[in-house]
């Protein structure tokens, strides 16, 4: 199994919804996690409490939420996405976007207060502000990225829950793992193990290039 | 009239307390106006209320003859431009420091590069040009930091205590090539700062804040001399 195109399909439908689940998280994450940081308004302490607890959520309650959602005769039913790649990535996003938020809202707080009023001095707009603070705040703004990346790929009970490990649609790496190792094909599990390490070692080490470099310049 | 700012009845507030008042007050066109008083006495909140980073809780601040006064806070900052103490310098080059306020402008590429490099030059920084700006020394980096606000050429130049942090050398150069630098554009200034002799070097005028109050503006010659205030008299012989 281990070089066979099942298993390449396993690894490309991971990527894919790790990565499409990643890329969601920052798409809600980081302005939210922006508004969180610098946003005044009633609220925002017990949001930002909400948001770095759902950080160590456990991937089963989600899963479990999720599934309830989704279910047959649950109130999201009719969408029939119970068992479907697009189930684990509502879950992979329920996941990530905590780690996400949090870490861009703990970083863009870890400025100087200061160069807000610097940004607005020298004619920033609100936009420009914000997109500067990103600038600035960048190397943990990737370090976040790579924290919710690293919490989806690795994560296991919510995708077996709402994808249901089915052959060719819904089977990832981690599930697939489970599964073999179920079955007691344990040098199997080894080598999809080894292969999911592979992965996330190749994706953080891009990540991490992207970010050293950002350092240097 | 030829007054940029004219103040009245100016009263702001700080987390539910008065910390600075100003019954009235004139900054004429090209004026260097030095703001003195001791730490704490409300002369940054001055300078963050003239720059619309604080709002007044009452009075009037009109700006070129009330020009500005329907304008959003973003284009009524862009008349002008701030320098604090600290020169918070992005996480870029030298030049794109320099660039950014520029940039923020939309001011088009080809007219941004000689703006910049003829007031690296002027600033004497020509040569860190391309120097990654988070490793300059105090002194570069405020250089940087005046050279970021001055190549805006600001209707108002907004400079808060910029000096205050460098070793006594370097603040004396920097003041005096601050001095001529800005007789020789006539720049609009309001330069804070707790140092009298800062204020009398650099100021062509002077207004002593006192316990969130402004209480005197003139010549330094009319502050220094000309007064009967026993609390100025404390604070300008200290």
């Amino acid at each position: 199994m281990i070089f066979d195109a099942e298993v390449f399909q396993i690894t490309v439908l991971s990527l894919q919804i790790s990565a499409l689940a990643t890329g969601l998280s920052l798409f809600i994450g980081l302005p939210f996690g922006t508004l969180l940081a610098l946003g005044k308004f009633p609220g925002r302490s017990f949001l930002l409490s909400m948001v770095n607890t759902g950080m160590g959520l456990p991937p089963v309650v989600v899963g479990l939420f999720v599934a309830m959602m989704l279910w047959r005769s649950g109130p999201m039913g009719d969408l029939k996405l119970i068992y479907t790649p697009t189930a684990i990535i509502i879950a992979q996003v329920i996941i990530s976007f905590p780690v996400v938020t949090g870490l861009t809202a703990a970083a863009l707080q870890a400025l100087d207060p200061r160069l807000r009023l610097q940004l607005y001095g020298l004619g920033a707009s609100r936009r420009q502000m914000i997109w500067m603070l990103w600038r600035e705040a960048r190397l943990p703004l990737l370090a976040a990225l790579m924290a919710g990346f690293g919490s989806v790929i690795s994560e296991v009970g919510a995708s077996m829950m709402v994808g249901g490990n089915i052959r060719y649609q819904t089977r990832v790496l981690t599930t697939a793992i489970v599964l073999e190792t179920g079955k007691g094909h344990f040098d199997i599990a080894i080598a999809l193990g080894i292969l999911l390490l592979v992965i996330t070692f190749l994706v953080n080490w891009a990540l991490t290039w992207i970010q050293q470099r950002g350092a240097r310049r | 009239m030829n007054s940029l700012l004219d103040i009245h009845d100016l009263s702001v507030e700080r987390g539910g307390k008065t910390v600075l008042t100003i019954d009235e007050l004139s900054i004429e066109k090209g004026d260097v106006l030095a703001v003195v008083g001791p730490n704490g006495a409300g002369k940054s909140t001055l300078l963050l209320t003239l720059a619309r980073l604080l709002r007044p809780k009452d009075g009037k601040i009109s700006f070129n003859g009330g020009q500005a006064e329907t304008e959003s806070d973003t284009i009524y900052r862009r008349r002008i431009a701030l320098v604090l103490q600290d020169p918070l310098l992005f996480d870029m080059s030298v030049f794109d420091n320099v660039a950014s306020g520029l940039r923020f402008r939309g001011l088009e590429k080809r007219k941004i590069q000689p703006r910049v490099e003829m007031w690296l030059e002027r600033l004497g920084i020509l040569g860190l040009k391309n120097r990654r700006a988070t490793e300059l020394s105090g002194g570069e980096a405020q250089r940087v930091s005046l050279a970021r606000a001055l190549v805006l050429e600001p209707e108002l130049l907004l400079l808060d205590e910029p000096f205050a942090a460098l070793d006594p050398p370097t603040h004396k150069r920097l003041l005096a090539e601050l001095t001529s630098l800005l007789d020789e554009t006539l720049t609009t200034t309001v330069f804070i700062t707790h140092d009298l002799n800062e204020a009398i070097q650099l100021g062509r005028r002077m207004a002593i804040i006192l316990n969130g109050n402004l209480r005197k503006a003139g010549s330094p010659d009319e502050i220094l001399n000309a007064t009967n205030d026993p609390e100025i008299i404390a604070f300008t012989r200290q």
